[in-house]
């Protein structure tokens, strides 16, 4: 960061802006991939034939019936594809499957002159399906060893020992539930070969380099040939990450073919039925504590339902495995990770990425044991914080653990917990239908991605003769503010007021080879990018701006517009100013650059997959909350009254964006924990394995109605990152598993139904039937369905442990580190 | 038929024109063929309200009001006649709405795709003639919190009702700043043109018909004109609100060559109390049911709030609801309880059935296909202990698990007649007979519930599905007596 200018106290970052395109949200105007279709006259549409089984071989594909329906123009099948009819980028999601591995895969693409054209050519073309049976849960996966992938292990200290000399181990299995994402839009592309003969894909995706890479691969065209531009997403959530590429070579596919545009639109049921969602995990785990409820080990066997392909099963496998710990030091640890096949959509990014499954584990374990520990909740979980010098599992030392202290002592105080648990009580006491709990959970994330290679991230700044700036970077903008961040970074790095920089939409043939905008390291990755763009120009203007002034140009100082002299002598220089456009207007003059492309790559990583051991995130975010929630003994039903939140953003970048972001995360994390409920078919009926809960009718996500009703949101101050952009941290998805308190309270407040001390066992996600099934049990009543009982004594019930032989994650993003020869 | 002028509608002060537009096409869709892409579809299933824009409507006394309604549901040829705002008629980048720039400059927009959405409902709401300021507004009261309303049932200190915009799903915010944005928002200046009193907008719009290549959306001017239809076009479908055959139309692929509006028929309108009984008019919508009503059938007034959504209770009728003859529609148990019969009106006249004689199976009824629902009779005097139980994932707009209604008459401290509708715990609603006669002419007193309770929990064939277990549904059915009796003793609020 060296040359960067120190901001002074007014400067553009840190102010609480609004969105940048909060104006054209809220006229309408704002556009997004599916408007433009109208903008394209002549656009053809597109609509899939989804196979009605879970898992059957395609005998026959007949698509004449097709064509002969009216505005039917062509259908798109296997044999269309010039190159690798592959929408992944590990050759396990074949485009035009020959074998149907989910319920309502895309079998075939029928392009129409109206969508009506398409849906009625659809209906039309004529499958022969051979079924096959179906693995449709992950228990029937583990039944029947159905595994894809590698199966990390991440192991420290001499976890038998733990276990064996133990006051207390308890074993048990804990499930968390997958998460639909539900972005209010959804998939969508549009193609058209332009008047150069290039590709160019408008695109809802999260990372439009590895679409074009993908889109290049099926057409068998190099990536040079390709542009993918993403104007905005209506919400991506990890979503759109690697799901929107097939879809998006499907319309790159056809336009080429057909020579005209080709729109293709998931209708929310297309979207929930074809494409993947957060991965649900089971966890078989035991664990042991000491004689004050010190954590002593953790041995616990995570399996994730991956679904069909591998997408990104494997790093969201590393990240659950990583976030084990959350906050709690855990001095001997073996977490086994595998990821089962099973058929249903290829289970992929969201929000946390595996980390809020992992966290869950530990979450849960914490708060089924303490009753039986004697400890309150609360307590039981302070008194396992790490502290300075304590390493994580897989080696790295834990840098500012104080910070978690500090979040979960100010949560504590300025929610007034103390005085509100008394009240709690004093309730209970007296509501024989209602319960109330109040409880406290930390969140400990790391931050970059897990892979080290995908930490890099560009940029592309223009300033123009008149002083206007034009960014670009490798960023996608999904609703999480980026493009207001990197706005404020241009500007402050610029020196620069914010009405002069302007940002235009993502596009690869501006920055190339991006990473997805993904794992909260958008603002860290490009707005290195950008401040490394800007430091540049301003490192050229700096001696234009000296002779000008006749100063120092380490003395020049480009502030709000103004470009003037400082630090040197009080003699009256500091009147002397010129005006940031009369800066750029000499400096071309000059012949100097006023264009520069940015670069940035986080430094300090490392990270060894094969022995899960190294130091793989730049730092962690910290936050706690306290959750209070009522409980109707009669349903289940539950609501969150109150929220109290303080959550590690650094040093802001933008408040507005960041406040939003963690109350946005939480809600949503509590909509995965408390609401929102994935069922499939799992009859050996005809729908085996179709999604039962398709729709916005039947899945239901957070509404008003789940916002708690008091709610406030601080950042911690004095937070300070040293070596991030302006001194900020990620925020788009630690704050998300802060929804655990929520979680953590139903519980609790299950068990204030029954005798003092009941331990509950709680499903996942709560809702009402699930909390009525807890307050049954706290009643006296058995352990709720589906759930398995806490087993308590040693050496206790030991989770499967995959053999020596097996596979390791191989990914192809390490291959800058040496990995160790065989037997090492 | 006699079509009159060519169809159009006013859309942002512009008049367009309808005509060439299929009965299948969308309100939304046909927007945004005309480049109003503002309106987005989130579900075309009315749960998200994306596609929510503003349509003029009757105020029930003589003017109009704005309806925030999904767009993705009605078919674009009824909106013929009608006046129509949306985002991008509310205000513009460099002239906000009140309401657009509360909602930006408060971050009520991430990904902004809902926005338009939420904008068109809280415009609705913002322009509501009788909102007022209150006194407090919500989380302002001191002491116990469980004295205090829970926030999304309390009017903001601008009298702002935020269940308006609780038919719209945000996915990005958590929903604070857009609470925040609409409790900040004052009232409509004089001279705000969308605020003015409307008689002269378009209240009632007169017959339409509307062609377009697959078919004819026609809307005739009276029962009578209405019937005659039916007789001619025996594969005509009947809509009023169209909020369940939207859904058929854009998920399952439902078309139709003819449409018949019937939600403007002014035989179908009625809301009358005689002495013996309430009529209800089937083309009322759930929202001018509530407003008509007032609080007089306190077992509706607890439907209302539970009923889908405030959009699709703008256009929802409630002969619709009772016509889809859904399992799990909430109107049915409520109405079982209170003893309607349903009036049906076809070419030989009318007929009174009642409603637990009018679902024969799964959606389907005595209705023949050439009768129209013209109202529903609720008899009078209403039993003093009511309740309507709701049991489902998520409070605002959900679909029951299990909906139970209770009517009872306590006489001197003895159940002279129970009543009892219960919905998703069989093919169609039922009425709980076994568990009324285990209440009638027994002492209103707990063991007489618990015994009764016993005896509600085996009503019906409950079973398994993505919304609850057989046995929770069991349990829940038990629970609805127990807690109705228990809340008449507690006096505890009554749990949504």
């Amino acid at each position: 960061m060296s040359g960067v200018p120190t901001p002074s106290d007014d400067r553009v970052v840190g102010r609480p802006l609004p969105h940048e395109s909060a104006a054209l949200h809220v006229t309408g105007t704002a556009l997004y991939t599916d408007d433009l279709v109208a903008r394209m006259p002549g656009a053809l549409h597109a609509h899939p034939v989804q196979a009605p089984h879970a898992h059957a071989l395609v005998r026959h594909l007949d698509v004449t019936p097709a064509l002969a329906v009216p505005g039917v123009v062509r259908v798109l099948t296997g044999g269309d594809v010039p190159g690798v009819g592959d929408a992944g980028v590990k050759g396990d999601e074949p485009l035009f499957p020959a074998e149907v591995m989910f319920h309502g895969q895309a079998v075939c693409w029928v392009l129409g002159e109206t969508l009506e054209a398409a849906r009625l050519g659809a209906l039309a073309v004529e499958v022969a399906y051979e079924p096959l049976p179906a693995v449709v849960t992950v228990r029937e996966a583990i039944e029947a060893q159905s595994y894809q992938g590698g199966m990390p292990r991440l192991e420290r200290g001499d976890v038998e020992s733990a276990f064996a000399g133990a006051a207390h181990v308890y074993s048990g299995v804990t499930e968390s539930a997958g998460q639909e994402h539900f972005y209010l839009e959804t998939h969508c592309a549009l193609a058209h070969v332009d008047e150069n003969g290039q590709v160019v894909v408008q695109s809802s995706t999260q990372h439009p380099s590895e679409t074009q890479e993908i889109v290049a691969h099926v057409l068998g065209v190099p990536s040079h040939a390709v542009t993918v531009q993403c104007l905005r997403m209506g919400g991506g959530f990890g979503g759109k990450e690697m799901q929107p590429h097939g879809l998006a070579a499907v319309a790159a596919l056809g336009a080429t073919l057909t020579g005209r545009p080709v729109r293709l639109r998931l209708s929310r049921a297309q979207d929930m039925s074809m494409t993947g969602k957060r991965h649900a995990f089971h966890t078989r785990w035991r664990v042991a504590f000491d004689g004050d409820g010190h954590l002593l080990a953790l041995d616990a066997t995570l399996t994730s339902d991956g679904g069909w392909s591998l997408d990104l099963s494997e790093p969201v496998m590393t990240r659950a495995l990583c976030h084990v710990d959350n906050a709690y030091w855990i001095p001997a640890v073996r977490v086994n990770g595998r990821v089962a096949r099973t058929h249903k959509t290829s289970q992929t990014a969201f929000r946390g990425f595996g980390g809020p499954q992992g966290m869950l584990v530990i979450e849960d374990v914490l708060g089924r044991c303490a009753p039986r520990l004697g400890l309150d909740p609360a307590e039981l979980r302070r008194r396992n914080f790490y502290r300075e010098g304590q390493s994580t599992p897989y080696g790295q030392v834990v840098r500012h653990p104080d910070r978690a202290v500090t979040c979960w002592e100010q949560v504590l105080e300025t929610g007034e917990v103390a005085r509100r648990l008394e009240e709690v009580a004093q309730f209970n006491a007296t509501h024989e239908h209602t319960k109330r709990a109040i409880a406290t959970t930390p969140v400990k994330f790391g931050i970059a991605f897990n892979f080290t290679a995908f930490n890099q991230g560009g940029a592309l700044v223009h300033v123009y003769k008149d002083g206007s700036v034009l960014v670009n970077h490798g960023g996608t903008e999904m609703g999480q503010g980026l493009h207001t961040k990197m706005l404020q970074v241009a500007a402050t790095a610029l020196g620069v007021p914010l009405d002069v920089v302007r940002l235009a939409p993502t596009r690869t043939d501006k920055v190339p080879n991006t990473s997805a905008t993904a794992a909260s390291s958008g603002a860290d990755l490009n707005g290195g990018a950008v401040l490394n763009a800007c430091t540049q120009i301003l490192d050229r203007l700096r001696p234009v701006a000296a002779g000008l002034l006749g100063c120092a140009a380490g003395d020049v100082v480009v502030h709000d517009g103004r470009v003037r002299a400082d630090g040197g002598a009080d003699d009256g220089a500091e009147d002397a100013s010129l005006t940031w456009a009369e800066l750029v207007s000499a400096a071309y003059v000059q012949r100097v650059q006023l264009f520069a492309a940015g670069f940035h790559r986080t430094e300090g990583l490392h990270w060894d997959s094969s022995t899960m051991q190294g130091s793989p995130f730049k730092y962690f975010s910290y936050g706690a909350a306290a959750a209070e929630v009522e409980v109707d003994g009669f349903t289940g039903a539950h609501r969150v009254l109150r929220v109290d939140i303080v959550h590690d953003v650094g040093d802001s970048l933008s408040p507005l964006v960041d406040i939003g972001q963690v109350e946005g995360a939480f809600v949503q994390g509590a909509g995965w924990l408390t609401l929102e409920d994935l069922r499939w078919d799992e009859t050996d009926g005809p729908q085996r394995g179709r999604l039962t809960t398709g729709s916005a009718s039947t899945y239901k996500l957070p509404s008003l109605s789940e916002l708690p009703d008091d709610f406030r949101v601080a950042l911690l101050q004095r937070a300070h990152e040293d070596g991030a952009v302006y001194g900020s941290k990620a925020v788009g998805e630690p704050p998300l598993m802060l929804a655990f308190s929520v979680r953590e309270a139903l519980r609790q407040a299950a068990a204030a139904f029954g005798p003092e001390g009941v331990a509950v066992d709680l499903a996942c996600p709560a809702t009402p039937e699930a909390v009525y099934w807890a307050v049954e049990q706290a009643r006296g009543g058995s352990v709720p369905p589906g759930l398995e009982a806490v087993v308590e004594g040693a050496p206790g019930v030991v989770p499967d442990q995959p053999g020596p032989a097996a596979p390791p994650i191989e990914p192809a993003s390490e291959e800058l580190v040496p990995r160790p020869g065989p037997g090492a | 038929m006699e079509t009159g002028t060519a169809p159009q509608v006013t859309v942002n002060s512009e008049v367009l024109d309808l005509e060439g537009t299929d009965p299948c096409t969308n309100a939304l869709d046909w927007l945004r063929s005309r480049g109003l892409t503002g309106a987005k579809e989130g579900c075309a299933e009315g749960e998200c309200g994306a596609c929510a824009v503003m349509v003029a409507r009757p105020d029930g006394v003589g003017g109009t009001h704005w309806a925030a309604v999904n767009a993705c549901l009605a078919p674009a040829g009824s909106l013929a006649g009608r006046e129509v705002v949306t985002a991008e008629g509310l205000g513009a980048p460099d002239r906000l709405h009140p309401v657009q720039a509360e909602m930006a400059v408060r971050g009520g927009s991430q990904c902004g795709y809902c926005t338009p959405g939420f904008v068109c409902s809280m415009a609705a709401e913002y322009y509501r003639a009788d909102r007022r300021a209150t006194a407090a507004g919500p989380g302002t009261g001191a002491g116990d919190a469980a004295a205090r309303p829970h926030a999304h049932e309390a009017p903001g200190p601008n009298g702002f009702d935020l269940v308006a915009i609780s038919g719209n799903l945000c996915r990005c915010t958590g929903y604070r700043p857009i609470r925040d944005a609409a409790f900040a928002l004052g009232f409509p200046a004089e001279d705000d043109p969308l605020a003015t009193p409307a008689e002269d907008r378009p209240s009632t719009p007169a017959r339409a018909r509307v062609d377009g290549p697959a078919g004819s959306y026609v809307r005739p001017a009276d029962l009578a004109e209405a019937l005659q239809l039916v007789g001619q076009h025996p594969d005509a479908v009947l809509v009023a609100g169209s909020t369940d055959w939207g859904v058929d139309v854009n998920l399952r692929g439902s078309r139709a060559p003819f449409v018949i509006g019937i939600d403007r028929l002014p035989e179908l309108r009625a809301l009358e109390r005689t002495p013996d009984h309430l009529e209800i008019g089937a083309a009322l919508t759930l929202a001018e049911l509530e407003r008509g009503l007032a609080g007089s059938v306190p077992l509706l007034s607890a439907v209302f709030p539970q009923f889908a959504s405030p959009l699709v209770r703008n256009t929802a009728t409630v002969g619709g609801n009772l016509a889809t003859g859904s399992p799990i529609g909430d109107l049915a148990p409520a109405l079982l309880a209170l003893e309607a019969s349903v009036v049906l009106e076809g070419p030989a006249g009318s007929r009174v059935v009642p409603l637990d004689a009018y679902f024969t199976g799964y959606r389907r009824s005595v209705r023949r296909p050439d009768e129209l629902i013209r109202s529903l009779r609720v008899p009078l005097p209403l039993g003093r202990v009511s309740a309507f139980h709701k049991v489902a994932k998520r409070r605002f707009d959900d679909i029951s698990s299990v909906a139970v209604g209770i009517s009872l008459h306590v006489e001197d401290g003895v159940v002279a007649r129970a009543r009892i509708g219960v919905g998703g715990v069989a093919a169609t609603p039922l009425r709980a007979t076994a568990t009324e006669a285990a209440l009638q002419g027994r002492p209103w007193t707990e063991r007489t519930v618990r015994a009764a309770a016993a005896v509600l929990r085996e009503e019906g064939t409950p079973i398994d599905d993505h919304r609850a277990s057989a046995a929770y549904r069991r349990a829940m059915l038990a629970a609805s007596l127990v807690r109705l009796w228990a809340e008449g003793e507690t006096a505890e609020t009554v749990h949504a």
